[in-house]
């Protein structure tokens, strides 16, 4: 066993880079002013601080400061954005347009909206998690108002075609949201070159800290307005009110910059460091499939699906490295990752998944023993199991009649 | 969430992993679960002349609790009469185990598979006793 756990859950969170918490602390300690407190030199010491993060964040997706709104993470940036434009524009319509893999906080806000009697239009993914121009074409009508559709994701990290899908919704006149959680800060993003219109993002994925995040809010071509969720003082051009966690902002703002500064070469590392992993794996094991899009991926996610041995007992064997697991066990809800499920695996092989997200401080030597941890525990779980036996004998698992319980 | 000790033990060292010939006379097959639901279980046992389990094997699909449920089952019904390894209950299992709630639908299906492998047996001898009358 090795002394140390390994963590390769990146996708789930990240810890707070050493360069990001010093930054952090003198805004806990000294200046802790109200960056809302125009008339002394603490509020303008926070204020220069969450104006000056506003720049860094902006500078990531080609944005304007102006058009970064604060937010508690991408949960309330989701919200904000679909809540926030579907209240807006009801009077243009009440149709809006997402996939049926967006993370929980877009499908519950969409989900809401229905309940209100909007209309919302869940497009099916093809089998890599890809939604394409076409069915976005094919689903927009005369009342739709917003398209959102994550950048990447989360569980399987495909990349959707987000400048193909940008521009039409801007030739159709629709709003444009995208879900960047993970994407932002790990592969490009132009607002501008992908005529995105409202974008989220969080600082506890990029090494900064949680409960932080920002929603951008086009400004020009076309000036997006949203209807506030969270009503009181005004702050954020009214859109977020809410006196603002400085010290928080601070450590997303210098996440941030470290991130785009190291795009080019960590992205790189990253990408090398999945792809050894899984030719290790491939090479060690049989019946393993990626799942996912590897034309289009991020470049730290790799999500692999062992058949024949259950997810959650998977885990169990390599306890000293964290990862997560598609499998029903691991959730509160009993049931298995709806994303793989609506890539189209069965249940079976969503029971059987595990996703593996690298990150910054993921070395090589974590990467060769995680292979060998992950390769001893197949097999030794493959010895010990009745679907592997009966595949081995040739037996056709989904002609088999199971007991259901 | 933490497993108790015993649950790791069976998880590392699985006792009576392994497959007993499903065409035996002897011989009682339990298969219950469907690998949708996250377990499948198969449990064997080895019956002698007198109704006593000899031998017990199983494999297992599934999260730690379930493999651990299985093998524990294998481990108490050997040596004792069908009769008796009828007896065996799921809750028995679970405190043996300490296993949390969520995991208490593993030790039913281990109880499950205990007596499906129990009522496969007996098929077995009702069927040779009755195909033995009619030779007479
Ligand atoms: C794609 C995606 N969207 C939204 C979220 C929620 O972000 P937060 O934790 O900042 O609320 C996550 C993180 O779990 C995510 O991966």
């Amino acid at each position: 066993m090795a002394q140390k756990l390994i963590y390769l859950d990146n996708a789930a969170t990240t810890p707070v880079d050493p360069r990001v918490l010093e930054v952090m602390l003198p805004y806990y300690r000294e200046n802790f002013g109200n960056s809302a407190s125009r008339n002394h030199q603490f509020g303008w010491v926070a204020e220069e601080a969450t104006e000056n993060a506003r720049k860094q964040v902006a500078a990531v997706i080609n944005a304007d400061p102006k058009e970064i709104i604060w937010t508690s993470g991408s949960t309330e940036s989701n919200n904000l954005a679909i809540l926030g434009a579907a209240r807006m524009y009801a009077d243009k319509g009440r149709h809006l347009v997402t996939s049926l893999i967006e993370h929980k906080a877009v499908i519950d806000p969409c989900k809401f909206l229905q309940s209100q009697g909007y209309e919302v239009t869940f497009l099916q993914p093809d089998n890599k998690g890809r939604v394409s121009v076409e069915q976005v074409r094919e689903a927009l009508r005369p009342d739709t108002v917003l398209v959102s559709l994550m950048f990447a994701n989360n569980e399987i990290g495909t990349i959707h075609p987000i400048p193909e899908i940008g521009a039409l919704c801007h030739e159709k006149g629709v709003l444009f949201h995208t879900d960047a959680t993970q994407a932002f800060g790990k592969v490009p993003v132009d607002v501008e070159a992908m005529q995105i219109d409202l974008l989220s993002m969080s600082a506890h994925k990029i090494y900064g800290p949680k409960g932080v995040g920002a929603l951008y809010v086009r400004r020009k071509k076309p000036r997006v307005r949203l209807e506030p969720v969270i009503y009181g003082g005004g702050h954020e051009r009214g859109m977020r009110s809410g006196t603002l966690n400085v010290p928080g902002i601070v450590g997303f703002g210098e996440a941030a910059r470290i991130a785009k500064e190291e795009m080019p070469a960590e992205s790189k590392r990253l990408a090398g460091l999945r792809d050894r992993m899984w030719a290790g794996l491939s090479e060690h094991l049989t019946d393993i499939a990626r799942n996912g899009d590897p034309q289009h991926c991020l470049p730290n996610i790799l999500n692999v699906s062992f058949l024949y041995v259950e997810g959650e007992s998977l885990m169990m064997g390599f306890s000293d490295i964290a990862v997560s697991s598609g499998s029903a066990c691991t959730s509160a809800s009993l049931e298995p990752s709806y994303v793989l499920k609506n890539i189209g695996l069965g249940d079976d092989l969503a029971h059987s998944s595990i996703r593996f997200s690298l990150g910054r401080f993921t070395t090589t030597e974590e990467v060769d023993y995680t292979i060998k941890s992950v390769v001893r525990t197949v097999n030794h779980l493959r010895a010990m199991s009745p679907l592997y036996e009966m595949a081995q004998a040739g037996i056709d698992l989904s002609k088999v009649e199971w007991q259901h319980h | 969430m933490a497993y108790s000790n015993k649950v790791i033990d069976h998880y590392q060292n699985p006792r009576n992993v392994g497959s007993l010939d499903q065409n035996d006379p002897q011989v009682g097959t339990g298969i219950v679960g469907a690998p949708e639901c996250g377990d499948v279980m198969k449990l064997q046992i080895r019956v002698d002349d007198q109704g006593r389990v000899t031998d017990a094997k199983f494999k297992t699909f599934g999260c730690g609790s379930a493999i651990a449920s299985s093998s524990l089952a294998t481990e108490w019904v050997k040596g004792r009469t069908l009769e008796e390894a009828e007896q065996l209950k799921n809750t028995e299992i679970v405190k043996e185990l300490a296993l949390p709630p969520v995991k208490i639908h593993c030790s039913v299906l281990a109880e499950d598979a205990v007596r499906a492998a129990i009522a496969d047996v007996r098929r077995k001898q009702e069927a040779r006793t009755s195909a033995g009358a009619g030779a007479r």
